[in-house]
């Protein structure tokens, strides 16, 4: 039986040691307004492409 | 003059009668049947859920609204559907229990010409000992769970302050759940919320998921083009609990909860057990265990609906092998193929069969995420199922109107964190819901309509679709222009 309270896994040794992670510079851009409101618009456009297309 | 009677005043209930009553004539009669007063905007519950918006901001009375447009609202039980009415008067109608105030278990006949069942999901907290707000685990599946799961987040917060550290538990609580993407909100959100509040570095966050792949969400998963790359869902998912610190256990079955401690096990077969402090699991959904009742007085419920109580609609059934589920199995007009005049909408319908590939622990327990259908999909079948009753009173001989699940798309935002400048949420969308392999041989999906971002764009969007939701639920002027 596994009792994760007992776990003291090494970071290296936990499954988030093998999933991609963002550098700072992503992180920075997730946030940094200019872009965030380019990408809103074309987010948008994308939800409405599907929206139209899924209303036939 | 006839009438339409709508079974539930969820997200697929309230679209179909608010688009019937637009579309009908005033001599039509639309009778809303919710053993619920209020309105709620379940996604806004995972906001609640951590404490950053009050309950009353994610539900409001839906009599008010109802008598402005004309609509009659009954709050009431749908307990029995009599579709050949009965004996010497085949007039159909339903048999619905009183859940207002004063008048609890009073029963009424309510008659129709058309229903609609979009009773929504029973909240089966039963099929796991110990699972929800009456054991030992809470939930945001309503704003009341939510706001409890919120009073009992404070309580863990203010033990951190003293310096106690917690370990926080969110996922599914059952093998067979579905809305793993609702799980996904809170996990991140109450990422956010502890570091909001300056406790983060005394917390242990853990998702337990019935997903064979983080980033399934009862979908599959689904691949996006991304950095030169076509990317599984899963590369995405656990970049975002990697980079906020959350580990994950994966197809895991939850088979009893205990206070502070959950047991499971997995498809491989190792079973193992987890401490909590505070844990939000989601259950599983069954149908609300509405009967169906012939002239004679006979139980024809399994002509109607499957064993699991969602109603059966023109979805072929026939039981097959994974590799031989394809699209076409998925209903397109949502029509019960019993009685041509009673359609079923949003989570109320029967599914063909799930979207990600069942399987099942060496105990025989279901690691089978179910497939979801709430949000967009749920109100464009709604609309459409209104689209065809109206249709058939006006003379069409049949639906002419088609939502199937597998030939539209859904957008779906869900927040990592709200705030407007430091907030984010992984904007997505998906085409189609259901992978076709036939159309799209290699991944099932359209991958230029298929993608996902994460950013602050996708916060303000979610507020935009917060406020713009609650609007148009409240029927105000203009509100068919927003779309579903």
């Amino acid at each position: 039986m596994t009792d994760i309270d007992t776990g003291t896994q090494p970071s290296r040794m936990q499954e988030s040691y093998f999933a991609a992670k963002p550098t700072a510079f992503t992180r920075f851009m997730r946030t940094f307004l200019p872009w965030q409101m380019w990408r809103f618009a074309v987010i948008n456009v994308r939800m409405a492409r599907i929206i139209f297309r899924s209303h036939g | 003059m006839s009438r339409v009677v709508v079974l539930g005043a969820g997200v697929a209930g309230h679209t179909a009668a608010s688009f019937l009553r637009k579309w009908l004539g005033r001599g039509d009669e639309v009778v809303v049947i919710t053993p619920k007063p209020d309105y709620n905007w379940i996604p806004s519950n995972i906001w609640v859920g951590v404490g950053l918006m009050p309950q009353k901001s994610v539900h409001f009375p839906l009599a008010p609204i109802y008598e402005r447009h004309g609509v009659e609202f009954r709050q009431a039980r749908a307990v029995e559907i009599h579709p050949e009415g009965r004996e010497g008067d085949p007039a159909p109608f339903v048999v619905a229990e009183s859940t207002a105030p004063g008048r609890e278990g009073a029963r009424e006949e309510v008659r129709y010409d058309f229903l609609v069942n979009a009773t929504g999901p029973k909240l089966n907290f039963a099929a796991t000992e110990g699972l929800g707000p009456d054991g030992h685990t809470v939930s945001v599946c309503t704003d009341a769970h939510a706001a409890e799961a919120a009073k009992r987040l404070g309580e863990a917060v203010a033990r951190m302050a003293r310096g106690e550290r917690q370990r926080f538990l969110v996922g599914t609580g059952h093998g067979a759940c579905t809305c793993q993407g609702a799980a996904f909100e809170y996990a991140v959100n109450l990422e956010f919320e502890l570091r909001a509040r300056g406790v983060r570095d005394r917390a242990d966050v853990w998702w337990l998921s019935n997903e064979y792949e983080l980033g399934d969400f009862g979908m599959g998963g689904m691949h996006l083009k991304m950095g030169g790359y076509i990317t599984p869902g899963k590369i995405f998912t656990e970049s975002l609990f990697a980079e906020r610190g959350i580990r994950w256990i994966k197809r895991a079955h939850v088979r009893k909860v205990e206070e502070g401690k959950a047991h499971f096990e997995t498809l491989e077969g190792e079973v193992g057990e987890i401490g909590f402090d505070f844990a939000m699991l989601l259950p599983p959904f069954a149908g609300v265990g509405l009967k169906a009742i012939d002239r004679m007085g006979a139980d024809i419920t399994p002509r109607v609906f499957q064993p699991n109580g969602f109603m059966k609609v023109d979805a072929d059934y026939t039981p097959r092998p994974y590799e031989q589920w394809t699209a076409k199995d998925w209903p397109k007009t949502y029509q019960s193929p019993a009685f041509p005049n009673i359609y079923a909408a949003g989570i109320a319908f029967a599914p063909p069969h799930a979207i990600s590939r069942p399987r099942q622990a060496p105990s025989g327990a279901p690691v089978a995420p179910a497939p979801p259908r709430t949000g967009m999909p749920s109100a464009m079948i709604g609309k459409v199922v209104a689209k065809n009753i109206v249709g058939m009173l006006r003379g069409a001989p049949g639906p002419t109107h088609t939502a199937s699940m597998a030939e539209i798309g859904a957008a779906c935002v869900a927040s990592a964190g709200a705030n407007p400048f430091t907030g984010t949420a992984a904007a997505m969308t998906v085409f189609p819901i259901v992978p076709d392999f036939e159309r799209y041989p290699e991944y099932g999906r359209d991958l230029n309509q298929t993608f996902g971002e994460i950013g602050l764009a996708g916060h303000w969007i979610k507020i935009l679709l917060h406020h713009g939701f609650i609007y148009k639920a409240h029927l105000y002027p203009g509100w068919s222009l927003i779309p579903e």
